[in-house]
């Protein structure tokens, strides 16, 4: 028995010669967010995939809730709920029907269907809408319909696959404090997401993924930390860069970091001073910088920091077309 | 299913793998029927364009077709036409089959359903039983409207059913074939010709409209041995008496090879179809 609700095991997943997961191990215990961060292609809903049973990984193993999904997926699917990268919901049935759908087939009874139903339609503040078909919806509306379905069930471990991509800044924190109340209220999560700020603000454990490899782990300070927190960044024209060099290592007292592929130079920030005191020097030295500001760290300068490159797409540009072309 | 139900706590679940893969199949069944009710297309092309080849034909082509000493002696051609519109309803309408699964799989639709505690078998199920229902509704339609301008079967009651239901028998066997085909492509707009084309030999170069007498004899040896013309000479066996066959043949030879059809169909495409779903998202 092990106490991780969650344990990924050197999972290896390849579709043809692409490694999609390329060896990923990862663990935690019941009741916290983890957070699966990276860029488009790196291998995140390969891994939700696998462990949503979706998937068999081609060698390593992984249980979920205590169970080994290649072995017994059917007892993993009564542990399990799933929102995919793409709202799985039916656009002519209502938004009550779609969820009570759901419900019925986690093998509740009628009544209890709907009971539920109600209750996490209630929860995502979609009752006024619960009998229109689902045509009619936003975008915003279908996640958060999408998570309802994949809530009722009640599942010990909820993975939601970028439950916050492509959709309105409102929807996301109506979708982050929903995020929130399901773990106050025991439920174990594992979402993915391309934003730091995301894994940030939810997530209490991170894993950075890159290409099918986990290449960092920890908590968010844990990781702002390896990424040095705010940076001031400033861009200014190549016959600057000397100067420019000079002024922000008397400031920081250290080496800039250069961005090889735009000139960009950044320094870690302690605060907005920081800022002014780069701003001061540039007077001084009369440069005018094409462009300066205090920037939050992002999955770029995790990239950067931990492979020294910045996060790429690796996913072909015509399939992730046509996958989210809907 | 009362037997089988147990309540528990605020739970009360069907207990038996099989009163749990019927209650999946109904669920499944029932979301696919209500699609296809409210998708206004889906509605369209399964009434109106139907009753509109039925309508066509009779009026249109009935007159010339119609007149060809091998039809003639059926009075009417509307006699000769119902039982072959209802077979190419059926067949075409199977596209509806891997469409509809292919849209599914492209929304991620399975992905949910594959996660979930359900029936495996309930997906697939579910929805050829509903496009067996949609075929049920419209054949009915068809020979309601075919009632109307002058359809008579010459035969007895009995018949008639026996004829509803091999038509049924042979949609449903259809079905899976575009099930296979749905599942093999997963995209709506190939499955949407890849499914659609084929089928059009398959019902012209048949008995559907015309008597395969009529046909050049290569596409003859084809026309006659093809399912859609065994199950057409069958329909017609059945509604219209032994004097609408072929000569040679005979209405319990017709429908036995129709039956072997069925059966056939049935015993490639419903593992090939599992197969296929396993891997489809797999
Ligand atoms: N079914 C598939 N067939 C072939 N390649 C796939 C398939 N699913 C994913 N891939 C490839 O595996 C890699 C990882 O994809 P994915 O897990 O979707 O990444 P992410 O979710 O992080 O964007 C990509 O290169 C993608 O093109
Ligand atoms: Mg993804």
């Amino acid at each position: 028995m092990t106490k991780n609700i969650v344990d990924v095991n050197n999972v290896v997943r390849t579709f043809g010669d692409v490694k999609a997961l390329d060896g990923v191990s990862l663990r935690f215990e019941p009741g916290i967010i983890y957070g699966l961060l990276g860029p488009n292609g790196a291998g995140k809903t390969t891994l939700i995939r696998v462990l949503a049973t979706l998937l068999k990984p081609t060698s390593g193993s992984a249980t979920v809730a205590g169970i080994d999904v290649a072995a017994d997926p059917v007892a993993v699917r009564t542990k399990i709920g799933l929102a995919g990268q793409f709202a799985a919901v039916d656009a002519y049935l209502t938004g009550r029907e779609n969820v009570e759908m759901v419900g019925r087939l986690y093998n509740l009874s009628k009544h209890e269907a709907k009971r539920r139903t109600e209750e996490v339609l209630e929860r995502i503040d979609l009752i006024d809408a619960a009998d229109r078909q689902v045509k009619t919806y936003s975008g915003g509306m279908r996640r958060r319909l999408d998570l309802a379905a994949s809530m009722v069930g009640r599942p010990e471990v909820l993975f939601l696959d970028e439950p916050t991509t492509g959709i309105d800044p409102r929807s996301r924190l109506d979708i982050w404090s929903l995020i929130e109340d399901l773990v106050a209220g025991g439920t174990t999560i594992l979402l993915t997401t391309q934003y730091l700020d995301e894994a940030d603000q939810l997530a209490a454990r991170i894993g950075v993924i890159d290409r099918g490899i986990m290449i960092a782990e920890g908590t968010a300070d844990e990781l702002k930390d390896m990424v040095g927190g705010s940076v001031v960044q400033l861009t200014v024209r190549a016959d600057d860069r000397g100067a420019v060099a000079d002024i922000l290592r008397s400031v920081a007292g250290d080496d800039p970091k250069v961005d090889d592929s735009n000139g960009r130079m950044s320094i870690p920030a302690t605060s907005a001073r920081t800022l002014l005191a780069v701003a001061g020097k540039l007077e001084e030295a009369a440069i005018t910088p094409d462009d300066i500001g205090l920037r939050k760290p992002t999955l770029d300068d995790v990239f950067l920091s931990i492979t020294g490159h910045v996060a790429e797409n690796t996913e072909p540009e015509k399939k992730r077309a046509a996958r989210s072309g809907r | 299913m009362t037997a089988t139900t147990v309540t528990g706590g605020d739970r009360e679940t069907v207990q038996s793998p099989i009163g749990r893969m019927l209650r999946d199949i109904g669920v499944i069944t029932r979301r696919n029927v209500l699609r296809n009710v409210r998708l206004p297309q889906l509605l369209l092309f399964a009434t109106i364009q139907p009753v509109m080849f039925l309508l066509l034909f009779n009026y249109v082509f009935g007159g010339s077709i119609g007149r060809a000493p091998q039809l003639a002696q059926f009075g009417s051609y509307i006699n000769w036409l119902v039982p072959g519109i209802i077979i190419q309803t059926a067949t075409f309408g199977a596209s509806q089959t891997s469409v509809g699964l292919a849209e599914d799989l492209q929304a991620g639709v399975i992905d949910r359903f594959r996660s979930l505690p359900m029936a495996r078998s309930a997906v697939l199920a579910g929805r050829t039983i509903s496009d067996l229902l949609r075929n049920a509704f419209v054949s009915g339609l068809m020979l309601t409207v075919g009632a109307l301008i002058g359809f008579r079967y010459q035969t007895s009651f009995v018949q008639l059913i026996a004829a509803f239901l091999l038509a049924m028998g042979f949609a449903f066997a259809f079905s899976w074939v575009m099930a296979s085909v749905g599942l093999a492509v997963k995209d709506t707009e190939t499955a949407q010709t890849a499914g659609f084309i084929p089928l059009f030999p398959l019902v012209f170069a048949s008995s559907v409209f015309v008597s395969v007498e009529s046909l050049p004899d290569w596409l003859r040896v084809f026309a006659d041995h093809q399912p859609v013309t065994v199950m057409v000479n069958a329909m017609r066996g059945l509604l219209l008496g032994e004097a609408a066959l072929p000569t040679g043949t005979t209405v319990g030879g017709t429908v036995t090879a129709a039956l072997a059809w069925i059966i056939g169909i049935l015993v490639i495409f419903f593992p090939l179809s599992v197969r296929l779903y396993r891997r489809a998202a797999g």
